[in-house]
């Protein structure tokens, strides 16, 4: 057990002896749960993230014969903390940790969306997933009762609803942009309210995009659950497959062959090297720098094409499956794609040099939507944005998953926190990524790429990895035949969007494109 | 500056030189399943490996329906009697009445055309493939087509995803603002019949019941070339992958 989580239980013992159930859930000890009370739950939350300062996963509602809620919280060794309550079916309040553990806002206003409870004591619950122009009032699509296969008489569209308006102030501007905005974007809303130049609250509008995935998953094939796990964002679509393959193989303790391992880690970089690439083009095109965004647009399609050509999917579909992958690769293309990995690595490595002697472009980034380590801590902020804040938490250190622990790599982190930290981050991240590519290809182990059949169990497990934007946790139920019972997803652009607004508020409105670039969001990865 | 302008000049054309001359280069496309010759046995089976009821027995063995396809490869990985399996791009197919032929749709789109998009909720992979059409590969520029962030300038209405409840009114109202004459492509298998979301409480399963759509380009996502095929077709510069006899041709429009 490691050292991190003896201590805690010790503690928690000695703490909360009668009143919490401890338990220690998992082989090998790395997974520890504490039973409470509903009324104790701001108080453990608050001493796991406030004093021990774990990290907040997420939030896992389920409705069985009574409601069960699960606060997933990980630490920075590899230890699972997870506090879990349970209420009557015929109840529906819950005391809000929100005011407490602010990372948990916006699950709390989900789920009171989504299943219809009562998070007593949260400041601002109301239109959130479920547009209030659009649902009835009293619909909770995600409760069992709700069938989710038909479709749901909606309001008449009300053309002149508009988002509630908090700046009341002479001058005071609302500038209403999108759903449908710019060139070729995904669907989110923002009210920019401005007085004079500055934008004082940048309050983003989502799921225009909401497909509804975790109620449509329920009830299908484990196995076809994966192919909509692959659609949750598909330009993170393997980091998402791993997750889901993986929370099932804990639950069917299926050890996953070595070689099948080994290239995933090898697609799972390649994935993050691509998005960190789309990410620094965006970032260059949203300030006007032709140039840069055409070469850093050039290595994407290079990348899209290295793992067309490998994989046959331009988006590594398909290839995650249980017990491992699909298909084998040849090592000896594996060993090519690494090379033309490399090369574009060294590319890369030019532009970067390239930007950082261009003042007029760092001008435009530098102290610009700057987030603050503490900022970053309580909003529960993940991956390349949370360490460019200096708060360096990754999954793949904290909870190593397919031998990460056995791998060398640097997970690197900034401290300013502004859009330049942002930038810089990505292109070291995205040199690690290249290196741990050639480093594996070099020696692919020999062997299996999967194991045949996975005897599929009843039961509950989360899987977790660290996708390009940051922490996922999956947590899937399976019920009788392999059916899927609950299937949660948490995402880092969840967390990342509900910080995102710190980052915008108090600059000028011209700087909120390139601060929106900084942070290269998936809204198809938050809205699910 | 003059650092970009030298590193431009270095790294040379890229673009492609379709449609002109067939693009080849590997990783462009991912492919598709084709109709395959087997036993009727057999084509039970294999029809039983689909998700999403894409493959359905014939007289000859085993058709695909492209609309529905999601590109999950389970019917030539997960079987020894693997569906076969075709490369290429030019899938777009005429989808309404009106231009079955594949014919020139008229003059009015002849010269340059400006193409809005509007994501009605995908998974991000086809608005991505989109967005890769302004990369110095395809860079479309080249053929006269441009995106613009205004319905009131767009020529083509470029839509993606599955359509969502929260999406059919920014849908309604960009469709009706865009002036007529107007071209509606639908790209992907989610818009055109709802992929792997199929239909649900909150997807309409694509976006065919919705709004009159000419010309459908299949794929999970399609590629940036489905696309631009895709659009050639919308303007009447290209024929429709129908015309050739090729994969998803008019015969299989309007199953499923
Ligand atoms: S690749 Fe297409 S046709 Fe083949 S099984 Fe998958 S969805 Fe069905």
């Amino acid at each position: 057990m490691p050292a991190e989580l003896r201590e805690l239980v010790q503690e928690a013992q000695a703490r909360w002896t009668s009143r919490v159930g401890l338990s220690l859930d998992g082989a090998d000890g790395t997974a520890c749960q504490m039973e409470c009370e509903p009324s104790e739950l701001p108080e453990i939350c608050n001493w796991l993230f406030s004093d021990r300062h774990y990290s907040f996963g997420g939030l896992v509602v389920e409705q069985r014969t009574r409601w069960e809620l699960r606060y997933a919280f990980y630490g920075s060794e590899a230890s699972w903390v997870h506090v879990v309550t349970y209420l009557s079916d015929a109840g529906d309040r819950f005391p809000s940790i929100s005011g407490l553990v602010h990372a948990a806002d916006w699950h709390e206003r989900e789920a009171e969306d989504l299943f219809g409870l009562v998070f007593e004591g949260h400041p601002r619950l109301g239109d959130f997933v479920l547009h209030n122009d659009v649902w009835q009032d009293g619909v909770t699509p995600m409760r069992k009762t709700f069938d989710g296969r038909k479709p749901v008489t909606h309001r008449a569209p009300d053309l002149n609803w508009k988002p509630r308006r908090i700046v009341e102030e002479t001058g005071a501007f609302a500038m209403p942009v999108g759903p449908v905005h710019s060139t070729a974007t995904a669907p989110v809303y923002f009210q920019l309210e401005t007085v004079g130049e500055d934008v004082i609250r940048a309050q983003p509008r989502l799921f225009y995009a909401y497909r509804g995935l975790e109620k449509i998953a329920e009830g299908r094939r484990a196995d076809d659950v994966l192919l909509i796990a692959e659609r949750i964002s598909g330009t993170s679509a393997f980091a998402h497959s791993l997750a889901l393959c993986q929370g099932v193989e804990r639950l069917c303790h299926v050890e996953v062959p070595q070689r099948a391992a080994s290239l995933r880690v090898f697609l799972a970089e390649l994935e993050r090297l691509r998005h960190h690439v789309a990410a620094i083009a965006g970032v260059c095109e949203s300030t006007g720098l032709a140039v840069a965004a055409a070469h850093a647009a050039i290595l994407e399609e290079d990348l899209l094409r290295i793992s067309g050509s490998l994989t046959g999917h331009r988006y590594l579909f398909g290839l995650n499956a249980f017990g491992g992958l699909s298909t084998d690769f040849d090592d000896a293309a594996c060993g090519r794609g690494a090379a033309a990995v490399a090369q574009v690595a060294e590319k890369l490595t030019v532009l970067q040099g390239m930007l950082s002697a261009s003042s007029s472009f760092l001008d435009r980034l530098e102290e610009v939507g700057i987030v603050s380590f503490a900022n970053a801590r309580d909003f529960g902020l993940v991956g390349p944005i949370a360490r460019a804040s200096g708060l360096s938490r990754d999954l793949r250190k904290a909870q190593p998953y397919c031998g990460y622990d056995a791998i060398k790599f640097e997970v690197p982190q900034e401290s300013e926190g502004d859009g330049y930290a942002r930038l810089r981050l990505l292109f070291r991240e995205a040199e690690q990524s290249a290196r741990i590519v050639s480093a594996i290809t070099r020696d692919l182990p020999a062997g299996r790429f999967r194991i045949p059949e996975t005897d599929l169990r009843q039961g509950a497990a989360l899987g977790w990895v660290e996708a390009p934007g940051g922490a996922a946790l999956h947590w899937i139920r399976l019920g009788e035949e392999g059916r899927v019972e609950r299937y949660r997803i948490i995402t880092p652009s969840f967390a990342n969007w509900h910080g995102f607004r710190l980052a915008a508020e108090s600059f000028a409105f011209q700087d909120f494109p390139i601060i929106l670039a900084t942070f290269a969001l998936s809204v198809h990865e938050n809205d699910r | 500056m003059s650092q970009w302008v030298i590193r431009g000049l270095r790294t040379g054309v890229k673009s492609t030189r379709y449609p002109r001359v067939e693009e080849t280069a590997a990783g462009t496309s991912p492919g598709l399943p084709v109709s395959t010759a087997l036993s009727s046995d057999l084509a039970q089976s294999l029809v039983a490996h689909c998700p999403v009821d894409a493959l359905h027995p014939s007289i000859t063995g085993v058709d695909v329906s492209l609309r529905q396809c999601i590109h999950c490869f389970r019917c030539v990985r997960a079987t020894n009697n693997p569906m076969d399996w075709k490369g290429g791009y030019e899938w777009a197919t005429a989808a309404s009445d009106r231009n079955e032929k594949g014919t020139r749709f008229g003059p009015a789109f002849s010269r340059s055309v400006h193409i809005l998009v509007v994501d009605a909720g995908d998974c991000g992979a086809c608005l991505n493939e989109v967005k890769q059409l302004n990369n110095p590969y395809y860079n479309m520029h080249r053929l006269g087509f441009f995106l613009t962030p205004t319905p009131r300038h767009a020529d083509v209405l470029l839509v993606v995803g599955a359509l969502t409840d929260h999406m059919r009114l920014p849908l309604r109202k960009a469709y009706d603002a865009m002036p007529t004459p107007k071209r509606v492509v639908a790209a992907g298998a989610c818009a055109l019949s709802g992929g792997i979301f199929g239909q649900s409480f909150m997807c309409a399963g694509g976006v065919g019941e919705f709004l009159p759509v000419d010309v459908e380009v299949p794929g999970n996502p399609p590629p940036p070339l489905a696309i631009l095929h895709g659009l050639l077709v919308a303007v009447g510069r290209k024929p429709t992958a129908g015309s050739h006899h090729g994969p998803g041709g008019p015969a299989e429009n309007g199953s499923g």
